[in-house]
């Protein structure tokens, strides 16, 4: 792709790997502290001049899952997180369907209308949102984190309404021929064509669930209903003073989850960040 | 209106209406009802009292929403431009190198896709005042320092002391800009590269090609990265919030919408949360005004 790196003479060259190189390694330091140090004992972790443990503590982690309440916050966070990817994809989808394949008056304000939403903080929308959930009696359930999924969201419904304008319209013209109907267009036709689309929302909406604070914090009280991001913070608050190494692993398994997705999907990642940038 | 027409708006307006259902539900009856909560006075548990403009004129004389939004704007006065121009860096270096390309990629964004949680988890054992690594580390330099100056330098106490909590903040946001790199790394690759051998043979060094050339044609993903910066930057919650609760030494570090979440959620000021949410909307949409409005003569769009 680029052969600039070998035209370039070898001194520019080297100090750009220099520097990549030393920059590399610093954001790698702190992952490789949280590892180290959640294989030590707690003495281990008080002499800061020890790197690696002396001999890894790997009962650590059964340890530290079992006084955070792992076990059920993971399965609380993989019930939310699963909702609210599934409901992300079939609603945006949905309305990015109707503006692309569809004409009508007022399409294109609205259009505008619904991206100009995303300039607004959440903040501003938080407190109402809150008192109608109060009012529905769903505070300290999973419902005010699922819900708001259910209606598409600006970001996405742009990228499904880019991707199904580009579907050729001699397509859709066949299969309306054979008495397909709208619904059906959009099910059996255009979702299975946007699985690029589809992957890159579910996995933006699976780091935003599951790596969200805020909003489990404000709705869901009980332990039980905790996710692992509450979890993990009233862990830190009971015991991650004495026991620094269980925190280390608690704070890594919450973590694991999205290091691996990352790396299985991490062309869509990139991909994402490209597309990002060519809006502005 | 023909038959088809109407029934193509019909149509659509069925597949929009998720989003439709949505914007009344969560965002214009939550706006409209923000708005009024603003001016009364309202503790969830009773019916809200209408005060007029008494929650904002509260704020006006409210000590700690003046320094709350005044370490907000400070974090956002530094974290902003250092993201920007770190990240720029480091786009343009990996651009520089195509073996080992997409490896830095993967480590320069790895950092900005873990929990914020777990992230702050790390970040109380680093910059810890009594037994954080980076004392540890720091310890033999300031040694050294103080032998050769006569210093009586100590140690800095990150969390705590009021001159160290921001900056500490912002130090740790940095580790975060992988997302601001690739969507830079991406625009990098458009440049034409025709550009720079012309510029090259013209005599341009590489720091002119770099200021002459990439910044401005990449001047619309600036604008576009600065943006996002400045929204990112006053919703600021979910580090501060853990690592310096109540914002730490003389709220030095509380930041406006950890404040806003207090008011809101442990003070049941609903009345005066709102209010301040709205004044951080204008404020965003000042903020974003004047930077449209400052960078819009150095924005070169090409075949705009």
């Amino acid at each position: 792709m680029s052969t600039r790196a070998h035209d370039n003479p070898l001194g520019p060259r080297v100090v750009t790997w220099t520097l990549l190189v030393l920059g590399g390694v610093l954001l790698m330091l702190p992952f490789f502290i949280l590892l180290s140090n959640s294989l030590k004992t707690d003495q281990e972790i008080s002499d800061l001049s020890q790197w690696l443990p002396s001999a890894p503590q790997w009962q650590n982690y059964p340890a530290a899952l079992d006084e955070m309440g792992f076990w059920p916050a993971l399965s609380n966070t993989v019930v939310i997180t699963v909702l609210c990817v599934v409901g992300q994809v079939v609603s945006s989808s949905l309305v990015g369907f109707g503006f692309a394949r569809y004409r009508f008056r007022g399409r294109n304000t609205t259009f505008a209308v619904m991206l100009a939403t995303m300039m607004l903080p959440a903040q501003v929308t938080m407190i109402p949102v809150f008192l109608i959930f109060r009012q529905l009696g769903w505070i300290d359930t999973f419902l005010p984190l699922i819900v708001p999924n259910l209606f598409g969201a600006p970001f996405f419904i742009f990228m499904f309404r880019q991707f199904f304008q580009q579907v050729p319209e001699e397509l859709l013209e066949a299969a309306r021929i054979d008495g397909a109907g709208a619904l059906t267009i959009y099910w059996r036709l255009m979702l299975p064509l946007s699985t690029p689309v589809i992957a890159i929302v579910a996995i933006y909406t699976f780091m935003f669930t599951w790596n969200d604070f805020m909003a489990p914090l404000i709705y869901l009280n009980s332990p039980e209903n905790r996710t692992l991001a509450l979890a993990l913070n009233s862990f830190n608050g009971q015991y991650g003073v004495q026991s620094r190494n269980l925190l280390m692993a608690a704070s890594f398994v919450t973590m694991l989850p999205c290091i691996l997705l990352f790396f299985a999907a991490q062309r869509f990642f990139i991909d994402t960040g490209a597309s990002a940038g060519l809006k502005g | 209106m023909t038959r088809k027409t109407r029934r193509d708006t019909l149509t659509a307006l069925l597949f929009i209406s998720p989003w439709l259902v949505g914007l009344a539900a969560f965002t214009l009856y939550p706006l409209a009802a923000s708005l009024y909560y603003s001016f009364t006075d309202f503790d969830v548990l009773s019916e809200p009292v209408w005060i007029g403009m008494g929650n904002y004129a509260d704020m006006a004389g409210d000590a700690v929403f003046w320094k709350s939004l005044y370490n907000t704007l400070f974090y956002a006065a530094f974290a902003i431009p250092l993201g920007l121009v770190l990240s720029f860096l480091v786009a343009v270096l990996l651009n520089q190198t195509a073996r080992g390309r997409s490896v830095f990629r993967t480590l320069f964004f790895l950092p900005s896709i873990v929990p914020l949680v777990a992230v702050a988890m790390i970040w109380m054992y680093v910059f810890n005042g009594g037994f954080g690594l980076l004392n540890h580390a720091l310890g033999p330099v300031l040694i050294a320092v103080n032998a050769v100056l006569g210093t009586d330098l100590r140690p800095p106490n990150w969390m705590a002391d009021p001159y160290l909590t921001k900056p500490t903040l912002i130090l740790a946001g940095l580790w975060q800009i992988g997302g601001t790199v690739v969507i830079f790394l991406a625009s990098l690759q458009d440049v034409p590269r025709s550009l720079y051998e012309s510029a090259e043979l013209d005599g341009a060094g590489p720091a002119r090609r770099l200021w002459h050339i990439t910044v401005p044609l990449v001047s619309p993903v600036i604008y576009f990265n600065l943006i996002i910066g400045i929204i990112n930057a006053l919703q600021f919650f979910v580090t501060p919030f853990i690592l310096m609760p109540d914002g730490a030494t003389d709220r030095s570090a509380l930041m406006y919408t950890v404040y806003l979440y207090d008011n809101a959620f442990r003070y049941n000021q609903m009345g005066y949360a709102s209010a301040m949410a709205w004044v951080m909307f204008l404020l965003i949409v000042v903020l974003t005004w004047l930077a449209t409005k400052l960078s819009r003569r150095h924005i070169y769009y090409a075949g705009a």
